[in-house]
């Protein structure tokens, strides 16, 4: 009885270490969504490219990691930034589904850079963390898992408080509502569009670089960008908070199913779940839990 | 009197087609609260739109004449640029950012204010004319009365430190009561923060009540202007937009089919 709850409780764990990843993704593609009402495709790019970044300072140029960390974070930035100036900003005016397709675009063209630079076979990151284990009430966490957890949560918090008390936060609330509305407060929207792309891409990266340091990188690492629907879309597309809690309930849920589903079926089961419950949602509840429910006064 | 805005002879295309200004002037003096007076589809929106420059997202472009506030042309600014030169303008419709909250909207108003020290003071300004706004501060904004939305968007506007106010229909949807009082506050502003403000109304008889000049607008132009005591006396502006007839007679549904006054300006 009390291994079946202490294997619960290992689930949930390594759920919640996952979900916090996920929902640093999330984040990013949803602040792209909110600000600009652009689905980016391309966002699992942005964690790939992130994560390769970081894998290069530290092994070729041999940086110490937190060093390489911050770099990374800036040439996030700078991708972005150039980004959204050289290709999303001339199609502003245009039809959504143009730019969505333009994403598309981006994510094949930004794979297969990241192709030719860094080749297609899984790299791992130097061990930075010790292996041992560490015991927490009768549970194991790798010492990585726990890093990342508290990592992924303090950037969680600090959007938060940014989104809520900054100036630029809520100026991004505020183009995330209504352009029009930003453009008459003095809001430069063009600036707060290179902005949300900016924070995206360095979530994303920061995504990126927790994932490498556990399960090391390859080309497949992209596929994150297709795990965040399941996550927005139980959020509702347009909820920061929304996103962040999808994140940690698809890691959660993706975890279980993997323990318990996984020997029923003889395995798959775990990365299939998200989608079927992503079909689930949208039957169920298609804005999501969070998702913009325009405010109507009596 | 020195003239805070200059509007000279502008036209404005819409999508590269439609002529919605055809040549339309004004000005407002310091300190003076000034209004346009117009139907549906006159081009008063617009107007205030080219002046603070959101029309370039709505794909129109002042295409001909120039806008000139304090003497310095504004009309290719962007309006990041012209809120910071003082001109804000207040859209009609009370768009609030109704899932912020009342302080946050407040706050989103002081964008290009960054030093927060004279932000706070603002802010203490801002619940000084509008008292009713700080027990709802904690609220999202899109719960609260159509009043109260209205008074947000004006102390929204307060925190940007405008010297120029472009009010859209601050009336629309409000009750006679709480446009009375809405009226009061704005005139309270333009005395004693020295803001001058283009006011927008379809109550013309409200407008008129505390404007200092008029200005009539037909089909993208300017065909009446002059101060709110000589309009108020002009046979025209009385029949089309006060409603009144000539004093003594009763208005009978039989005299309007027989005979309905043309209006006496050139439009």
């Amino acid at each position: 009885m009390s291994e079946n709850i202490a294997f619960l409780a290992q689930l949930l764990l390594t759920g919640l270490v996952l979900g916090s990843v996920y929902a640093l993704v999330a984040l990013g593609f949803v602040l792209i969504y909110k600000s600009t009402s652009i689905l980016n495709f391309a966002q699992g790019e942005l964690l790939m490219f992130g994560a390769y970044i970081c894998l290069t300072l530290i092994i070729e140029l041999r940086i110490p990691f937190i060093y390489a960390f911050f770099l990374t974070l800036a040439f996030s930035f700078i991708l972005a930034v150039l980004l959204e100036r050289v290709i999303l900003r001339p199609m502003i005016g245009e039809p959504i589904i143009s730019i969505i397709m333009v994403t598309i675009a981006l994510s094949a063209v930004l794979r297969s850079l990241i192709q030719i630079a860094w080749g297609t076979e899984t790299k791992v990151f130097p061990r930075i963390f010790s292996e041992e284990p560490i015991r927490f009430f009768g549970l194991f966490i790798a010492e990585v898992h726990l890093w990342s957890l508290i990592f992924a949560l303090t950037c969680v918090v600090l959007f938060a408080l940014f989104f809520k008390f900054s100036a630029a936060g809520i100026a991004m609330r505020v183009t995330a509502f209504d352009q029009q509305i930003a453009q008459s407060l003095g809001i430069n929207i063009k600036r707060i569009f290179a902005l949300s792309w900016a924070i995206s891409a360095i979530v994303s990266s920061i995504g990126g670089i927790i994932l490498g340091n556990i399960n090391g990188i390859n080309n497949a690492l992209a596929a994150m960008g297709l795990k965040v629907f399941p996550c927005v879309i139980l959020g509702g597309l347009d909820s920061i908070l929304g996103a962040i809690l999808g994140g940690f309930s698809i890691g959660i849920l993706e975890n279980l199913a993997g323990g318990y589903l996984d020997p029923v079926f003889g395995g798959g089961v775990k990365d299939v779940a998200p989608f079927v419950f992503l079909v689930v949602v949208l039957m169920i509840k298609p804005y999501g839990l969070f998702g913009k429910i325009r405010i109507e006064r009596l | 009197m020195a003239s805070v805005l200059q509007v000279n002879n502008i036209e404005v295309v819409y999508k590269d087609v439609i002529l919605v200004l055809k040549g339309m002037s004004l000005e407002v003096e310091e300190g003076k609260i000034v209004t346009i007076l117009g139907n549906n589809g006159a081009g008063k929106t617009t107007t205030l739109k080219a002046i603070s420059g959101i029309l370039k997202s709505e794909d129109g472009e002042v295409t001909d004449g120039s806008i000139e506030f304090y003497g310095e042309r504004i009309d290719e600014k962007y309006p990041e640029e012209i809120v910071r030169k003082g001109i804000f303008q207040v859209m009609e419709g009370r768009r609030v950012v109704e899932d912020m909250t009342v302080e946050e909207n407040i706050l989103a108003g002081a964008h290009t204010q960054r030093n927060r020290k004279k932000r706070k003071e603002d802010m203490e300004i801002v619940y000084h004319y509008f008292p009713r706004l700080i027990e709802r501060r904690k609220v999202m904004a899109g719960y609260i009365s159509g009043g109260e939305q209205q008074m947000l968007v004006l102390g929204r506007a307060l925190m940007a430190r405008p010297k120029l106010l472009l009010l859209d229909e601050p009336s629309m949807g409000l009750s006679p009561l709480l446009v009375a009082e809405i009226f009061e506050i704005i005139q309270k502003i333009n005395r004693e923060q020295n803001v001058s403000i283009l006011l927008v109304e379809q109550n013309a008889r409200l407008a008129l009540s505390v404007a200092y000049h008029g200005y009539v607008m037909e089909n993208g132009r300017i065909v009446l202007d002059d101060t709110v005591e000589k309009l108020m006396q002009n046979e025209d502006v009385k029949e089309f937009y006060l409603g009144l007839t000539e004093v003594g007679k009763k208005k009978s549904y039989r005299d309007v089919k027989h005979y309905k006054r043309r209006k006496r300006w050139l439009t």
